[in-house]
């Protein structure tokens, strides 16, 4: 019994719990606005991208599928550190808040870009068709006709890669982001207890429990329309 | 004949080395129903979809009353296939819109309807198809008969000149291709200019004004259905129809 | 200009620091070698685990993958990395990050696995056990094949993501490529290093993905 105690005191300290509960919560909110400004950026970039693609020019489909290509093949830590401590060495210094959203956003935009397009791509020619015969422009077609269809496709796989790039802010802790991950590692250091991080595991739960359950219920939602 | 609202001329399509229609020359007369029949890769589907470049001509030209779809710009391309319905054998409603919004769309996004006065002349339509009862269903809670008139209803609602049917009723089960030929024979009573590629020869025999033959990516034969059917002076004529007649 | 090549691409550091990033990829390919191959192993264990008749099997399965997705890669790290020796556990960089990927990584092949054997008809199983063999020889010679082939392009994706995680190791100072790139950037003040180490990345990872966007299938209907 006694092992269980001095476990359950290392990992599940109530009293630490209760000190460092106000400086998660911000955590959480920090967690909470950076992964929505990387969604907002990575969702709008993405679409924007796939839908130029479909314009079939082959300069710019080249220039979208290398940034596709590097936003996936790239580890984010590299870009982040090349632009946190890079970037100031000519004269650029962006905040580490500036310099997630940006990484992230850009990386998400990647995915989001080929999950848009392969949507695009799965919506049936004889609906472009339909769409133009009746005297709407390709620009019309795109967004009435093809882009709702591609969008219901894209929604599965895109949520699930929203889910993993939002996580992806556990990040920031490395440039000096104060969000959930970096305020449980201070702590953590501070009453040399491991229960700081137990919180924040629990933190970073709760945020995204609700994201993981969404998946889920996409998930069976599209496997009963079959 | 009457002025011709559709006039073929010269038309030519070839798919790399693959000649698919060789300089075609057809007139379809204002109200003249017009009706094409020939085997599968005779090229009548392609010819079809020539007339509003879904399928672009190699050369020739097209006319819609009077006016050259094969000259024009992009722009303008948009505006001449407004007057060319088109019915497609896969019907290609959009999934997304419920029956009234499938027929709304073009009308506000391409003739720059109000949406009100859209849905009024959509409502209209359906109801000429005998679907007003189902203007609020989804295509997928409808069966393909009455997916393919909620097509027929969304080209009608656009006002053409002419109606494109390419192979209507051949991705319908049996019991159901009666409603579609249905409001066709309702649609050519009332004047409107058509031309059908199809299968349904009692249907062109009772409907028809004109039956044209396609072989091998050129009209082998045109005349009155009665003539076309018992009494066809070509050869290929012959052999095709007594194949589809068993 | 000039400062942008003599900061970013500067040859000449990037050839001085080569032994080191050299070393750290000889790292990464072990990482990357024991994170992905217990992934495979422990993600198909965990899928079996999640479609088991029981559902006191199942339901834990399920908490457990979604758990575990969850929790961001580089948590559960730290928790391990810097938790465990509270417990009395000490354990070294390179146990911790292989402990935390690879249950990480399970989650999300488990997923995979799991999608792909549910794309099988049930037909094959029935067909497979009327010729008289056993469920488990059912599942090993003709199910598992072909989900395996269903979803490859998912499995490939998942595996560049595994070798991207692994540069998450440098947070807790293991000398894999990153880290030793970014040592190598604080000894010369110059940021050619983490720049050749993304080519390095690239350079393996940019095949890859061209791969996955070949043979991603089209979106289901």
């Amino acid at each position: 019994m006694d092992g269980l105690d001095r476990f359950l005191n290392t990992f599940f300290n109530g009293a630490i719990f209760a000190r460092y509960l106000p400086d998660m919560l911000a955590g959480v909110w920090v967690t909470i606005w950076l992964a929505a400004a990387v969604i907002a950026l990575g969702l709008t970039l993405g679409l924007l991208l796939a839908c130029l693609r479909s314009y079939g020019n082959r300069v710019v489909n080249l220039c979208i599928i290398v940034f596709a290509d590097l936003g996936r093949a790239l580890p984010p830590l590299v870009l982040i550190l090349i632009m946190y401590f890079g970037l100031p060495g000519l004269g650029v210094r962006l905040s580490g808040p500036l310099v997630l959203i940006l990484v992230l956003g850009f990386v998400l935009a990647a995915f989001a870009e080929e999950i848009f397009w392969a949507g695009l791509t799965s919506v049936a020619r004889g609906q472009w068709e339909a769409g133009r015969a009746t005297g709407l422009g390709f620009t019309q077609t795109l967004i009435h006709v093809a882009l709702p269809q591609a969008i219901r496709l894209a929604i599965p796989p895109l949520v699930n890669r929203v889910l993993a790039i939002s996580k992806m802010t556990a990040l920031g802790s490395v440039i000096g982001v104060s969000e959930i991950l970096a305020v449980a590692s201070t702590a953590q250091s501070f009453t040399g207890s491991a229960a700081p991080l137990t919180m924040g595991a629990i933190a970073y739960v709760i945020v995204f429990l609700p994201l993981v359950i969404l998946t889920r219920i996409l998930e069976h939602r599209y496997a009963w329309k079959v | 004949m009457t002025r011709p609202m559709l006039e073929l001329v010269g038309l030519n399509k070839r798919f790399g080395d693959l000649t698919v229609l060789h300089d075609i020359h057809l007139r379809v007369g204002q109200g003249e129903l017009v009706f094409v029949i020939g085997p599968s890769g005779s090229g009548k589907s392609t010819m079809l979809r020539c007339c509003n470049r879904l399928e672009e001509p190699t050369s020739g030209s097209v006319l819609i009353d009077g006016a050259d779809i094969t000259a024009c710009s992009p722009r303008a391309l948009n505006k001449m296939r407004l007057n060319l319905g088109m019915v497609f054998q896969g019907f290609h409603l959009y999934p997304h819109m419920d029956a009234v919004g499938n027929v709304m769309l073009a009308q506000v996004k391409a003739l720059g309807r109000s949406k009100d006065e859209a849905r009024a002349r959509a409502l209209e339509m359906l109801d000429r198809v005998g679907l007003r009862h189902k203007s609020d269903a989804m295509p997928s809670a409808l069966s393909g008969g009455q997916q393919q008139r909620v097509a027929i209803a969304r080209a009608l609602a656009l006002d053409p000149k002419v109606m494109l049917f390419d192979e209507p009723t051949s991705a319908l089960d049996p019991e159901l291709v009666g409603s579609v030929l249905a409001v066709m024979k309702d649609l050519r009573t009332s004047g409107m200019t058509m031309l059908v590629v199809s299968h349904e020869m009692g249907f062109a025999r009772e409907a028809a004004d004109r039956v044209i033959f396609m072989d091998g990516g050129v009209i082998v034969e045109e005349g009155q259905p009665e003539a076309i059917f018992t009494n066809p002076q070509a050869e290929r004529t012959r052999a095709f129809l007594s194949r589809v007649r068993g | 200009m000039e400062d942008f090549i003599r900061l970013f691409l500067n040859v000449e550091v990037m050839l001085r620091t080569w032994p080191l990033l050299k070393q750290g990829l000889w790292m990464t390919a072990q990482l990357c070698a024991v994170v992905i191959g217990l992934g495979l192993v422990g993600g198909l264990f965990l899928s079996f685990l999640a479609m088991a008749k029981s559902r006191w099997l199942r339901w834990p399965a399920f908490v457990v993958i979604d758990v575990l997705r969850a929790v961001p890669p580089l948590v559960l790290l730290i928790f391990i990395y810097s938790g465990l020796p509270f417990a009395g556990l000490d354990i070294s960089p390179f146990a911790a990050v292989a402990v935390a990927f690879f249950l990480n990584n399970s989650a999300y092949y488990a997923e995979i696995y799991r999608a792909g054997i549910q794309s099988i008809p049930a037909g094959q199983t029935e067909a497979a056990r009327a010729t008289g063999l056993t469920s488990a020889q059912a599942m090993a010679y003709v199910v598992l094949p072909q989900a395996v082939r269903n979803v490859l392009p998912d499995l490939l994706s998942n595996t560049v993501e595994v070798v991207k995680l692994t540069s998450l190791a440098s947070v807790v100072s293991l000398a894999e490529l990153l880290y030793s790139a970014n040592m190598a950037r604080s000894l010369t003040y110059n940021s050619s290093p983490l720049v050749m180490a993304a080519l390095i990345y690239l350079a393996f990872l940019w095949p890859l993905v061209r791969l996955v966007s070949r043979y991603q299938r089209k979106l289901a209907v």
